[in-house]
């Protein structure tokens, strides 16, 4: 298991794509968030299980 | 997302399995029997699998040997994967898979594609995230399951309210999966089914029991008013009349298809080019060779 901190386990990393575009996703450690710039979507990580849904995912501001 | 040809509305099937988990154990024992038999065809196939994905495996009952040095869990209910000891999860739909080209070796699902839309898009994205001679070994719930309860709410609700609604499921068609597979790409194809029948006390408990394992009525189109209480009765007398046996029991049919697919690989058998054969037909079967439109003359 992994612990708390590093929430993910580095091997999911690896295969984990954006299940809209297929595009490759950022880890975003504080927030816990996988972000596809692609579909401007960050998923989020619960319990360390990534959650893929795209109606899980936060819609990132056109700003950032 | 819009869909015109939604047939299930994915967000209740998420609902309905993250409403099953907390109690999924006591209603597994189908899971547990076709992962039982998923194990078996594994060992049949004599190949070891490093890197597998199990679509569909929060309720937990796949086991895998020898076991995979990585095995990935996916799930459309988190309720489902968080129940689970560990290893690794992802909570993902199937229409949707969050993995990248060429990743394993091994994709295996038991009793979830049935609840799919975009089925042969699901098997597309599944064919591509395995590598070139990866297989693909799946089990959902074909067309001829629970055909007794829906013949029961068919008869009693034309007669209740004087028409239908969906209250279980349209499942796929065994002839339809095969072409399925053929179009996703997979090399080497093959469907065959199996049925299960179980039976139960009344239509009630064979109702608890299919929400006890997530598996209620998903269908989008299906009433939103739900079922009136002296349908739901009708049905149950009605199931009782056509398939009671002598104990007063009722049977409920699954029938499982079963899928099996591989990523095209060039040490696959493949079939030869048209023309390409060098032995005559006639020299293998020790028979006389007739030209094409000439009528063999009948033997006296």
């Amino acid at each position: 298991m992994s612990d708390e901190k590093s929430g993910i386990d580095p091997k999911l990393l690896e295969i984990l794509v954006c299940p809209l575009t297929k595009g490759p996703l950022t880890y975003d450690r504080d927030a816990q968030e996988l972000v596809s710039e692609k579909a401007q979507l960050a998923y989020p990580i619960r319990d360390g299980i990534p959650i893929m849904l795209v109606d899980e995912a936060r819609q990132l501001d056109a700003a950032s | 997302m819009t869909n015109d040809i939604t047939l299930f509305d994915r967000q209740t099937v998420r609902r309905h399995r993250d409403r099953a988990a907390s109690t999924f154990a006591d209603h597994d024992f189908l899971h547990r029997e076709i992962a039982d038999q998923l194990a078996d065809r594994l060992h049949d196939v004599k190949r070891t699998f490093s890197t597998a994905l199990d679509i569909g495996g929060g309720h937990g009952t796949t086991t895998l040997h020898p076991a995979p040095d990585t095995l990935v869990t996916a799930d459309l209910s988190g309720n489902l994967l968080r129940q689970m000891p560990g290893g690794l999860r992802v909570s993902a739909d199937e229409e949707f898979l969050p993995f990248g080209e060429n990743t394993f070796d091994l994709v295996a699902s038991t009793l979830s594609l049935h609840w799919v839309n975009d089925l042969p898009g699901a098997l597309v994205q599944i064919r591509r995230a395995l590598k070139p001679d990866g297989l693909f070994l799946a089990a959902m719930l074909g067309g001829d399951t629970l055909i007794e309860l829906r013949r029961a709410f068919l008869e009693a609700e034309a007669e209740t309210t004087g028409g239908t609604s969906p209250h279980t499921s349209p499942v796929a068609d065994v002839a339809d999966t095969g072409a399925l597979l053929q179009r996703a790409g997979f090399a080497l194809p093959v469907i065959d089914t199996d049925t299960i029948t179980v039976t139960y006390s009344d239509m009630f408990a064979l109702m608890r029991e299919l929400r006890g394992m997530g598996e209620a009525n998903a269908v989008a189109a299906r009433s939103r008013a739900g079922l009136r209480r002296d349908t739901l009765f009708a049905a149950a007398a009605r199931y009782q009349e056509l398939y009671a046996d002598d104990d007063g029991r009722i049977p409920a049919t699954f029938q499982i298809i079963w899928m099996t697919g591989w990523a095209p690989h060039e040490t696959q058998q493949q079939p030869l080019r048209p023309g390409s054969g060098t032995t005559r037909l006639a020299d293998a079967l020790d028979a006389e060779e007739q030209a094409t439109g000439d009528k063999a003359s009948p033997k006296r």
